[in-house]
């Protein structure tokens, strides 16, 4: 039942977002809590929540450098090292990072494990979660990026640049933007594999519902308004641009769809520091890949390193002094005559 | 053990629930090991009891010690945050893979920990109980755990595959230390332990059985070269501190190997010592907690400071280089009184080594061959058709990928590689490290070695190969069994023991047999074979 109900619920709490903002529409009052107050505190949870999350993991020290090596060390000068994947450079961490964050290589190296026979296991390049994965991520920049048009004046160059090229196909009017699909494909490629795979499906829980269906909904909202139930973009501007200037004010009649892709969208970014979103600022700080393969060469520190018990070899030589000198092992303090009266 | 399923379970995982399945899990330390290295709440017990006495207020303690390493671990407390479950360490691990356990998919064993991390630690956790993913810490948790985290070999290999580079033995490491701290650790990693406290090495042997064992090993190689060669033991000022697995010194054939390093260091006159007191490069410290591992690590440093050494040569082990690469400088360095590795015989420096200094036999003996000082004859290993088996520590902790192989090609005719998804970064473990390794525990070692032998079978069928090489005095204790299970017909060797064979030492009379006593089936060709 719990296995149901982890994915009913997201979608409860978000069928109720989109309710709540039809209030926007319903009592035209509401709407400069919709358009103004509410974007003010997601915005304020959003940036408080996330130095607060990093803030957090960066006070707990890295006691010990411990790297995942995928690749050769540095050790004899005529063995060739990978630079990238056994760093021991600043360039070198650089680049793993920049790797795993633009490319996400770990994923790329994906594999499944399948059964030939009963006695025979292959494994098979699998990179669909990659694929769906890249897909996804980099449309979401793309998007966001896109959207810094909204709240520029002049529009800021690159969301221009990236708006008529991402609309390259002149489909309808307006253009239909490749990144929409591309992320409502990969999204939705995301949350189907969740749901069918019974493995993943397993190991899923509620929260990975809810931002599966929250990001779907962001999306799906944000192609209604600008393709079906055309909103005023010019108004959207204008009330971007007042929130972000610090003197709101909410033109008339922007629209339901609007209110509804706005508030799920603060919803998103109100649950964003509480969440495993927020791999986004942890995978720069994992320790298996930012840290250097120069464990032999370079000591690293532990700040709370602290004495231990340990056997020293004085005590070590008191236990064992007779058969060591018996069996001609030298030792530091030779006093076998003295004690050994009692044979 | 055919007709493994991997079919998840309809039912979630929320309600703790574990049976302690002969052959499955480790035994409870015993009493007085657990008295020795005065561990908390010691005490008798059996992880088949309902009732397993722990301490009244063991989830007070549990959660501040959860507590206290968030706060000292930065691994710790990121990889319980940020996992987005997206399902690709699943089946990486060689359990999950071997037996089918949802619970033994790597994010399942974070998970069992992150579920009692959520309720206590985050706000979600405390308001929406199961939820989010949060459960209560009740005994049926703690024995989940101990189950749980002792099928974890710590070997890494999900850590390659993940994302953001989660690392499960970060999380195993941290969960048996938590375990620790109500009482709850197995036999087969305290009492290593404890002995190695006492005796200066896992199997408890005292000095002058070592010597003795050594004596044997000098003599076998009499036996077979002619030549004798020297025994040096807690020799003060010897140029060199020579540490390696206990295994090596009775175990066979972990023995095989011993008796190659001994040949090597003769045959190129190193100025070197054995250690009684630091008999043991080993470390099972590292699979119970950071201050054990720490307390017997010492034991190296503070041996080679009293023997007035200049450097250290590491033997053939696999976790034993996890904690002198990336832990024993740390915990117990910086050893100001040592000095920079150099070789003595090509005067190599190992930079890779100025602070720790402590050197990899296979980086030291790769840059023996690579300067030509080594005469070798590779057709006496010709009745060897070799694979090579990356130690999981080497492999992933260290990145010891080419020395061994550089090694291997020079004094092996027949090298074969096993599939590339299993080797190098993507090596499987052997299915019995990080202290699983006991007999009580045989069911899960040969279903975690499983995909090991699978790949080892492979090269078999393809290549004939009969000898599976490897640097790890565990890998060279679990693979005879668990190849015998599996790949009947394939034997184990250290890479060092096929150095021995084919090393040419001045003076020794001709060779009939290898290490192992047994003919060399095809007569040897001076410098025989293809070139590599």
């Amino acid at each position: 039942m719990r296995q149901v109900m982890k994915i009913i619920w997201p979608l409860i709490a978000v069928i109720a977002l989109v309710l709540v903002a039809v209030i926007s529409v319903t009592v035209p009052a509401s709407q400069p809590v919709f358009g103004v107050i509410i974007p003010y505190l997601a915005i304020t949870a959003f940036i408080a929540g996330f130095i607060y999350r990093v803030v957090r993991w960066a006070n707990s020290p890295v006691p010990f450098n411990v790297p995942t090596t995928c690749g050769q060390e540095e050790s004899l000068a005529w063995i060739k090292s990978d630079r990238i994947e056994s760093p021991t450079s600043n360039w070198g961490i650089f680049g793993r990072l920049a790797l795993e964050i633009l490319f996400f290589r770990s994923l790329f190296r994906n594999s499944s494990m399948g059964k030939v026979n009963e006695r025979r296991l292959v494994y098979g390049g699998s990179r669909w979660l990659w694929l769906g994965g890249l897909a996804f991520h980099w449309s979401l920049l793309i998007i966001i990026i896109r959207h810094l048009r909204y709240f520029t004046e002049p529009v800021f160059p690159p969301s221009i640049w990236l708006s008529s090229f991402d609309g390259i196909l002149q489909l309808a009017l307006p253009a239909l933007f490749i990144s929409d699909f591309i992320i409502l494909a990969a999204v939705t490629y995301l949350l189907i594999r969740r749901l069918v795979s019974e493995r993943i499906r397993y190991i899923s829980l509620a929260s990975d519902y809810l931002a599966l269906f929250l990001i779907l909904a962001i999306v799906v909202s944000g192609i209604f308004m600008r393709s079906i139930f055309k909103v005023d973009l010019i108004a959207v501007k204008e009330l971007a641009i007042s929130v972000i200037t610090f003197r709101p004010s909410v033109p008339a009649g922007i629209g339901l769809p609007f209110y509804i892709h706005l508030l799920l969208v603060c919803a998103l970014i109100i649950y964003f520091p509480f969440s495993k979103m927020m791999h986004i600022a942890g995978v720069f700080l994992s320790p298996t890949r930012n840290s250097k393969n120069d464990n032999r060469s370079v000591r690293h520190v532990n700040p709370w390193n602290r004495p231990v018990r340990v056997h020293t070899y004085a005590e070590y030589e008191d236990e064992f002094r007779q058969p060591m000198i018996k069996a001609g092992i030298p030792v530091d303090t030779n006093i076998s005559a003295e004690s050994s009266d009692g044979r | 053990m055919a007709g493994i399923d991997y079919h998840a379970p309809q039912r979630d995982w929320m309600d703790p629930s574990v049976e302690f399945k002969k052959g499955s899990y480790c035994y409870a330390a015993p009493l007085k090991n657990q008295e020795q290295l005065q561990l908390p709440n010691p005490r008798q017990w059996n992880p088949q009891d309902a009732d397993w006495k722990l301490p009244p207020d063991y989830k007070r303690i549990i959660l501040d010690g959860m507590k206290d390493r968030l706060e000292k671990y930065r691994s710790w407390k990121l990889f319980l945050d940020i996992c987005v479950r997206c399902g690709a360490c699943a089946d990486k691990c060689h359990y999950y893979i071997g037996s089918g356990d949802p619970k033994n998919m790597p994010i399942m064993r974070a998970e069992l920990l992150r579920s009692v991390y959520r309720r206590y630690f985050t706000i979600g956790g405390r308001l929406w109980g199961k939820l989010a993913g949060a459960r209560e810490l009740d005994e049926q948790v703690i024995k989940e755990w101990y189950y749980y985290f002792y099928q974890c070999s710590e070997c890494r290999r999900c850590s390659v595959f993940c994302p953001y580079g989660i690392d499960t033995c970060e999380i195993t490491m941290l969960g048996r230390e938590l375990l620790n701290l109500v009482g709850c650790s197995t036999e087969w990693v305290v009492s290593p332990a404890s002995n190695s406290f006492r005796t200066g090495n896992h199997v408890g042997i005292p000095p002058h059985a070592m010597k003795q064992s050594l004596e044997s090993a000098q003599d076998d190689i009499k036996t077979i070269t002619g030549i004798e060669v020297d025994v040096p033991i807690n020799k003060k000022g010897a140029e060199i501190l020579f540490v390696t697995p206990s295994g090596d010194f009775f175990a066979s054939p972990a023995w095989y190997t011993l008796m190659g390093y001994m040949m090597l260091f003769h045959e190129i006159g190193l100025d070197y010592t054995f250690s009684t007191y630091a008999s043991e490069g080993g470390d099972f410290g590292l699979f119970h907690s950071a201050e054990l591992a720490k307390s017997l690590n010492a034991k190296i440093y503070a041996e080679a400071e009293r023997l007035k050494v200049k450097w250290v040569l590491g033997g053939e082990c696999g976790h034993m280089w996890r904690v002198i690469h990336q832990y024993m400088d740390t915990f117990n360095g910086p050893p100001s009184f040592l000095e920079q590795p150099v070789s003595p015989i090509t005067g190599t420096r190992f930079d890779n080594a100025r602070s720790t200094k402590m050197v990899h036999i296979c980086e030291f003996t790769a840059d023996l061959i690579y300067n030509g000082k080594l005469k070798l004859d590779r057709g006496r290993n010709d009745k060897w058709k070799v694979t090579f088996h990356d130690s999981c520590n080497p492999a992933r902790s260290m990145g010891l990928l080419e020395e061994p192989r550089y090694v291997i090609k020079h004094i092996c005719n027949y090298f074969y590689e096993m599939p590339e998804n299993t080797i190098r970064e993507r090596t499987f473990c052997c299915g019995s490290g990080a202290g699983l390794g006991s007999d009580e525990n045989m069911e899960m070692r040969l279903r975690g070695g499983y995909p090991r032998a699978n790949a080892v079978q492979y090269v078999k069928e393809k290549h004939g190969v009969n000898v599976l090489a490897c640097i790890c005095a565990i890998d060279k204790a679990s693979f005879p069994p668990l190849l015998e299970y599996w790949v009947p017909g394939v034997e184990t060797a250290g890479v060092h023991e096929l150095l021995g064979n084919a090393l040419i030492m001045q003076g020794e009379k001709p060779r009939e047999t290898d290490l192992r006593g047994e003919p060399l089936t095809n007569t040897s060709s001076e410098g025989g074979g293809q070139d590599v």
